[in-house]
């Protein structure tokens, strides 16, 4: 059979497929527009920290072929990640994660390193996750399965002896923490970003199942290729298994990295958060059990004046049905800012400047291809 | 699996475009990623309601676009295919935000507005973003990556992932025609096979890393790593970079389609 043949046959076996799987992009990687520049600068930070962390570890601990073996197998999960299988009884699809994968076959350090790229490479070419969101899958994809799952969950059940049941029973549970963890962290910054009207339950409520049930596939499906790794070459397990072991120290830096890249991100906010006093105050409560702003309330004028005068900064609210209310009422304000005095000009500036920029574009075009044309 | 053939396709064309030369092929890579890093930066800083203050910003892509001489219909299609999530994620605001805005003399629902500035921001995003791989490559970008002091082992890690792409997805190809040619009607993988299915395919990958790494050492391969492109600063790239941040600094500031339009409805009226 030569390749028009099966070319053709593909196309015309496979017309009903083509239709069913989707241009579905997975909402675990995150697209820019979710994100607002200070959350997804600061989980930037943190996956960049952590990042660097990993690179120390990695090239203190390496011999040569680690690296060629990191780009093939972060080729591979790509790969992998392109293979939908079916969801049982749903009718949808999914697909894998790859992070526990990374994490047995490679060790966590190198795991995380090869997620990153994969996540970088997705977000160039395939706009799969955005740019500025990159800190935000870094951490979400890679760091709750290669640094939490792995070595909490997935070491400590096949301490010891490794068999087909503890392999199984540990990547399910790994695959389902990780991925939980990784969409309510998903939830938890786009909520921080203010960028959707969904409220945080709804949000939760729809996001936590979802990734459960990918999550058990995740599981199963590790589970299955970590099985048939480990029995077709069960060096290359052992190998990732006694370097590098993650002993308590170093587990106690990789918390200290997430508590940081926590405090940081809730540090930096409560920083710039002077508009909406209210919501702070709300998730402040929850959280600490507590709502002190006092000590913080010159600054908090100092930045509102700054603010008001850069207008800079998003406003993100957390939306509950008694704060709806007051701040319906607090915001409505800021539109007619817009609307009432000046809608008229504003919308006949904005449709103009749309008009320039276009007419701008093709002007180029037009002059570039009709001096290409007298060149040629 | 047609979506792993698709998939490929879109890379390499993607090389292909970045391989051309225009005026903004030739800027020096860091600017480029500079510029729409500090361009996304600022298009997301804008609040859920701005719709209008955003248009400037479209001047960006469409420059970009111009000067480039990109191809509209790729890459308009690849931004096209990005946008149902957004959608997806989006259109539930005007569902759940009903606070009426009076626009003009029209009710709409407030959440219309986020959704729209959704969207907007989204498109703009994923514009830049494909713009700046389609103009500067993989390998330029890994180079830029270098300057910005990113370690050695990250970026030849990344370089080679990005190549090894390139194989492994054809052996999936492969892999997976030969297993529907054996398999008519079905959609995708059955679970049960999923695990030895992408168990072949780690020992081949397995099998290629360690033919890879064995052809590397010897032809020479100590660890050490060479980016190759050395660009340099020249000032027509500080001017491109200079240039774009004043642009996106005074777009953010003032307001200039309200300037544009007082000065317009002054003149009218």
């Amino acid at each position: 059979m030569n390749a028009v043949n099966t070319d053709c046959t593909e196309r015309n076996g496979l017309i009903e497929s083509n239709k069913i799987l989707y241009t579905e992009v997975d909402i675990m990687h995150m697209a820019d527009a979710l994100i607002s520049p200070i959350v997804g600068g600061t989980m930037m930070a943190a996956s960049a920290g952590i990042a660097t962390y990993s690179i120390k570890k990695v090239q203190s601990d390496m011999d040569d072929k680690k690296i060629p073996f990191m780009g093939v197998m972060g080729a591979f999960v790509f790969a992998a990640q392109m293979i939908n299988f079916q969801i049982p009884g749903t009718g949808a699809s999914g697909h894998i994660g790859g992070g526990l994968l990374l994490a047995v076959l490679l060790g966590p350090y190198a795991g995380f390193l090869t997620m990153c790229s994969i996540l970088l490479i997705q977000a160039l070419f395939f706009a799969d996750g955005g740019l500025l969101a990159l800190g935000c899958n870094m951490f979400n994809l890679g760091f709750y399965t290669c640094f939490l799952a792995y070595p909490l969950i997935y070491k400590r059940i096949t301490r010891g002896k490794v068999n087909g049941v503890r392999i199984f029973v540990a990547s399910l549970l790994s695959s389902i923490v990780g991925l939980q963890l990784g969409a309510f962290s998903v939830v938890v910054e786009t909520l921080l970003s203010g960028k959707t009207e969904l409220p945080f339950g709804t949000f939760v409520l729809l996001m936590q199942p979802i990734h459960l049930a990918i999550g058990v596939m995740e599981g199963i499906i590790s589970a299955a290729v970590i099985g048939f790794v480990w029995k077709a070459r069960p060096e290359i397990m052992e190998r990732t298994a006694n370097s590098g072991a993650i002993g308590s120290i170093s587990m106690k830096n990789v918390l200290a990295v997430f508590l940081v890249a926590v405090v940081l991100t809730g540090g930096v906010l409560s920083w710039f958060a002077s508009s909406n006093p209210d919501g702070l105050e709300w998730s402040m409560e929850k959280t600490a059990g507590t709502s002190e702003l006092e000590a913080d309330g010159w600054i908090y004028n100092v930045m509102s004046r700054l603010q008001n005068k850069m207008a800079f900064l998003p406003d993100y609210s957390f939306k509950t049905a008694a704060d709806d209310e007051v701040h319906t009422s607090e915001s409505v304000e800021k539109w007619p800012a817009v609307s009432s005095g000046t809608s008229v000009s504003g919308i006949v500036g904005g449709v103009m400047t749309l008009a320039m920029a276009m007419s701008v574009g093709a002007a180029i075009r037009l002059a570039k291809r009709k001096k290409r044309k007298v060149t040629a | 699996m047609p979506d792993i053939s698709k998939a490929l396709y879109n890379m390499r064309l993607l090389d292909d475009l970045a391989q051309k030369d225009s005026s903004v092929h030739r800027i020096n890579s860091l600017v480029k990623l500079l510029t729409t890093v500090i361009y996304l930066t600022v298009v997301l800083s804008f609040g859920r309601y701005e719709i209008i203050r955003l248009m400037p910003f479209v001047f960006y892509p469409v420059l970009v676009f111009a000067f480039s001489e990109l191809p509209a219909a790729p890459v308009i299609k690849r931004i096209l295919l990005v946008e149902p999530l957004v959608i997806g994620v989006g259109i539930l605001n005007p569902l759940l935000d009903n606070q009426r805005i009076l626009l003009g003399n029209v009710a709409v629902s407030r959440g219309w507005i986020t959704f729209i500035s959704l969207f907007i921001k989204s498109s703009l995003a994923v514009t830049a973003g494909i713009l700046l791989i389609a103009t500067t490559g993989m390998g330029k970008l890994a180079s830029a990556l270098r300057l910005l002091k990113i370690p050695k082992v990250f970026v030849l890690q990344l370089l080679l992932t990005y190549r090894y792409i390139y194989l492994l997805t054809e052996e999936a190809a492969r892999m997976m025609r030969a297993y529907s040619l054996r398999a008519p009607g079905q959609k995708g993988v059955r679970l049960k096979h999923l695990g030895s299915f992408l168990g072949q395919m780690i020992l081949r990958t397995f099998d290629r890393a360690q033919r890879l790494y064995d052809s590397m050492v010897l032809r020479g391969f100590n660890g050490d790593y060479n980016t190759g492109i050395k660009e340099k600063l020249k000032l027509k790239d500080f001017a491109y970079l200079v240039g774009w941040i004043l642009f996106f600094t005074i777009a953010r500031i003032f307001d200039i389609p309200n300037l544009l339009g007082v000065l317009l409805t002054g003149v009218i009226v």
